[in-house]
């Protein structure tokens, strides 16, 4: 694995989510004793759309013998040569209905990536999870957490119970838009609805291929309500979105906008300039084909140069290619989504990281 | 780019492609008109309970439309009656005017495929095809129908099919993109076969009322998400059949796609192509890669067409997908109509445009 | 360039429009609050039948969920996109500086003064009492 300069930034890093037993010491007394007489200390939590035993979980150098996150840093942070990695924990805690226990889980989680991570390895930053279950407990959520300049945006699934666009979610997007915290989008689904317009596929893979439908819908979601509009700084990233859906997206979205717009008044400008303005898509896993031609072409009808953030998405392994940004992505780009990318869409990624530490003291 | 161009060609209007325009819609003047068609058990059941469907409202659509009758507001036949609903005007205002030769009817509804009892949706097929065939297709020689089935009761549906194949009069059979299950699942196989032995395509034209959000991310909001969400619903569609291993188990099965538009489909093909060499063992069903099988099964009607700011880029998508799976359509009489004349602002061949424009539907249709 | 008499003020009423043909060219002539504008009949975008347009205000927003309505009767929206135009200039709403309908001049002119010509009027017999809409073209 090689990249074309040092100092680069990966926004798409996971960590595997902590067991129950981990996150006990972070969890207050009534949770902490509700999980081990419950027997739910011993039950495991992970998202069904993690899908932790498919291929594509975790690339074969991933599992080494010092612990993860020395793992972490022999291949990925030092390999790389990367200044910063943007981590996230996604934990099964958003997908239950119990409101409260989601909320305390997420708070676990949270503060076990500060402690376990970010305390322990400065390259790292982290990602909010949020309980958006329920809009309040989101909240207080982001306002507990936004203190540690270490967390530098707010995480949600791609298929939650609504479309995240609805003003149903604005209080959060609202926190999050004050405290400098992008709105990141990740792949998968809670599955409180059949994950594609056709209804529930059976395969594995068929979900994994329909990922990019659900950010379509999401985008078309975030437009259509205003959410751009009304979070005037907000900027959305999709994580393991991929990308090469775009041009069609922004086509058929500037085009119908114009016979439709006075259903939305608020939205002001042709969706795909909002786009281009406002989302960020990290770049792996890139969901284009061998021809490095077609990739530099795909490209080229996105618009792309400011929207590309780098990520490895480690450890997951959608890609059987070597290395982490394939041909047909033109030099200056490679270099605008290694660093300028990045910096435009994170406020809290200049602040430098001894700075970063203490504030959250 | 400037978009002012129509005026230079306006005296040039008259048509000189004699194309085939794969998606027309007719109309009924009312509920009633199906009657003649239907035993007297079913019409009293359409007159005392009527439909039974899965969303909130009886007697439209959950996302109010944008225009009257969803109709370009010129197509409102003179002599009364919701457009499309007029054979005569129909002739005069649409296949005379753009020189069509061939148009492929596509009843939207009553269709029988949201209903829930399967008796009454049956008769609610049978009728609307007896009507597509007597008051259309015998008429108007240019118009071929579209064999609706209560595809929930898939007996039924061959049946269905069956008879239509006796009475002529029928070019492919619809099934609806939004099903109660993903179309590729294998309840739904049968159906697929009948229309192979017969040697009707399969159309799926966008809709379908079954119940689940049009998003894998939930019920949009406006309009606006529901008409872009025609678009991502189709590539479900097309997985769909890819990794249920329709295509392979059939090989002779086409299917049409109307419209959901094209150009997404080179994305879908690389992204499902990724996913297949690395999670192929789960699909064994599936030897080759996903792209070849959308290559040799999947055709695509044209409209509403995607409109690049730049059209050369329109121009590499069809060359990605082959002119030869693209077929032009209209959509007449609805607000979203393309005109045969100016829909395609990139530059295609003369052999593209023969293709797009009527050579392929003929081809996939034996169209004379 | 002649001038040719396209209808009588009364004939279109405000807020309704004629399809008139000067020149073997179909323009749609409308009337906004008493004004008069003239607008080729052909939609920019795919050649839509303007005149089939319906007229409708602008609606503009400060903030998701509210709707402001101004310039009632003032734009024309295609009757098969729905794409917006202003009346008054023949651009598009959307995209006003790549693309409008053309345009052109109509006068409210005294049939007193008309009847001195030269005009072009087919249709028209031209009486003294009443005021005519005339486009040179
Ligand atoms: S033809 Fe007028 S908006 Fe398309």
């Amino acid at each position: 694995m090689r990249l074309p300069l040092a100092g680069g930034i990966d926004c798409d890093v996971h960590i595997a989510p902590p067991s129950m037993r981990a996150l006990l010491p972070h969890l207050d007394a009534y949770w902490r004793e509700q999980m081990v007489n419950r027997g739910l200390d011993r039950v495991d939590f992970t998202l069904a759309s993690a899908r932790p035993r498919l291929p594509i979980a975790a690339r074969p150098d991933s599992r080494g013998n010092g612990g993860e996150l020395d793992t972490l840093r022999a291949r990925l942070l030092d390999p790389l040569q990367l200044r910063t990695a943007i981590c996230h924990a996604l934990h099964g805690a958003i997908a239950l209905h119990t409101e409260d226990m989601a909320a305390a889980l997420c708070r676990a989680v949270n503060d076990w990536v500060a402690a376990e991570w970010l305390d322990r390895e400065p390259r790292l930053r982290g990602s909010i999870l949020l309980p958006l279950q329920n809009v309040e407990l989101a909240v207080a959520e982001i306002e507990r957490r936004a203190a540690d300049q270490r967390f530098v945006q707010v995480l949600a699934l791609a298929m939650v119970d609504q479309p995240l666009g609805r003003r149903h979610y604005w209080p959060v997007w609202a926190a999050a838009e004050r405290h400098g915290l992008p709105l990141a989008i990740h792949a998968g689904s809670l599955f409180r609805h059949a994950p594609s317009a056709t209804g529930w596929p059976s395969f594995h893979v068929e979900d994994h291929v329909l990922q990019a439908q659900a950010f379509d819908a999401q985008l078309a979601s975030l437009i259509a309500e205003g959410a751009f509009q009304k979070f005037a700084a907000l900027k959305v990233v999709l994580l393991e979105s991929g990308l090469t859906w775009l041009p069609t997206f922004i086509w058929r979205m500037n085009k119908i906008w114009r016979g439709l717009r006075a259903e939305v008044p608020w939205v002001k400008q042709p969706p795909g300039d909002i786009i281009r303005d406002r989302v960020r898509v990290t770049l792996q896993p890139v969901d284009a084909p061998d021809d490095p031609q077609v990739l530099a072409r795909t490209l080229d009808h996105i618009g792309a140069e400011r929207m590309l953030l780098f990520s490895s998405d480690w450890p997951h392994w959608h890609d059987d290619r070597p290395d982490p940004i394939p041909d047909g992505v033109p030099d200056a780009l490679a270099r605008r989504m290694l660093l300028d990318n990045p910096a435009e869409t994170y406020p809290r990624l200049s602040l430098p990281a001894a700075r970063a530490t203490e504030a959250a003291r | 780019m400037s978009t002012n161009t129509l005026e230079r060609s306006a005296v040039a209007a008259k048509p000189k492609l004699s194309l085939v325009d794969c998606d027309i819609h007719p109309n009924l003047k009312s509920e009633a008109e199906l009657f003649p068609f239907m035993e007297r058990r079913w019409v009293e059941h359409a007159q005392q309970f009527g439909p039974n469907n899965h969303q909130g409202l009886a007697y439209t659509l959950q996302h109010p439309r944008f225009q009257p009758a969803v109709s370009r507001a010129d197509a409102w036949p003179p002599g009364g009656g919701p457009p499309g609903s007029d054979l005569d005007f129909l002739r005069s205002h649409h296949l005379d005017a753009h020189g069509i030769a061939h148009g492929l009817l596509m009843l939207l509804r009553p269709t029988g495929c949201d209903e829930r009892n399967l008796d009454f949706a049956a008769a609610l097929c049978a009728a609307a095809n007896d009507w597509q065939r007597e008051c259309w297709v015998k008429p108007e020689p240019r118009l071929h129908g579209g064999i609706m089935i209560p595809q929930e009761d898939p007996a039924a549906a061959v049946k269905e099919i069956e008879r239509c194949a006796r009475t002529g009069g029928f070019a492919q059979v619809n099934f609806p993109p939004r099903a109660l299950e993903p179309p590729g699942r294998r309840r739904y196989w049968s159906i697929y076969e009948a229309a192979v032995h017969h040697g009707f395509p399969v159309g799926l034209h966008v809709g379908g009322v079954p119940g689940h959000p049009t998003t894998g991310a939930g019920m949009p909001t406006y309009y606006l998400q529901e008409h872009h969400s025609n678009m991502p619903g189709m590539q479900a569609v097309v997985s769909s059949f890819v990794f249920e291993g329709v295509f392979e188990r059939l090989p002779e099965l086409r299917i049409v796609l109307i419209e959901g538009g094209f150009a997404w489909s080179p994305a879908l093909c690389w992204r499902m192509d990724r996913a297949w060499r690395l999670m192929r063992a789960e699909v064994p069903q599936v030897p080759r890669p996903p792209s070849e099988y959308v290559r040799d099964h999947v055709y695509y009607t044209t409209q509403p067409i995607e409109e690049p700011d730049d059209p050369a880029h329109l121009g590499e998508i069809i060359d990605w997908i082959g002119h030869e799976r693209i077929m032009f359509s209209t959509d007449y009489p609805h607000w979203d109509f393309d005109d045969p004349r100016y829909a395609f602002r990139t530059k295609l061949t003369e052999a593209q445009r023969a293709a797009i424009f009527g050579g392929n539907a003929r081809a996939l249709y034996r169209l004379p | 360039m002649s001038r040719h008499i396209v209808a009588t003020v009364d004939e279109i009423a405000p807020g309704s429009s004629k399809l008139v043909t000067v020149k073997g060219r179909e323009i749609a002539v409308f009337n906004v609050k008493g004004e008069f504008f003239a607008l080729f009949n052909r939609c920019p975008h795919e050649g839509a039948p303007l005149c089939k347009g319906q007229v409708v205000s602008l609606v503009e927003s400060d903030e998701p969920g509210t709707y402001r309505m101004s310039r009632q009767g003032e734009l024309l929206r295609c009757p098969w996109h729905g794409w917006e135009f202003d009346i008054r200039t023949g651009q598009s709403y959307c995209d006003p500086a790549n693309t409008w309908v053309r345009k052109f001049a109509v006068a409210v002119e005294p049939g007193e003064r008309l009847a001195k010509g030269p005009y072009v009027a087919e249709t028209f017999p031209v009486s003294v009492e009443q005021d005519y809409l005339v486009i040179e073209m």
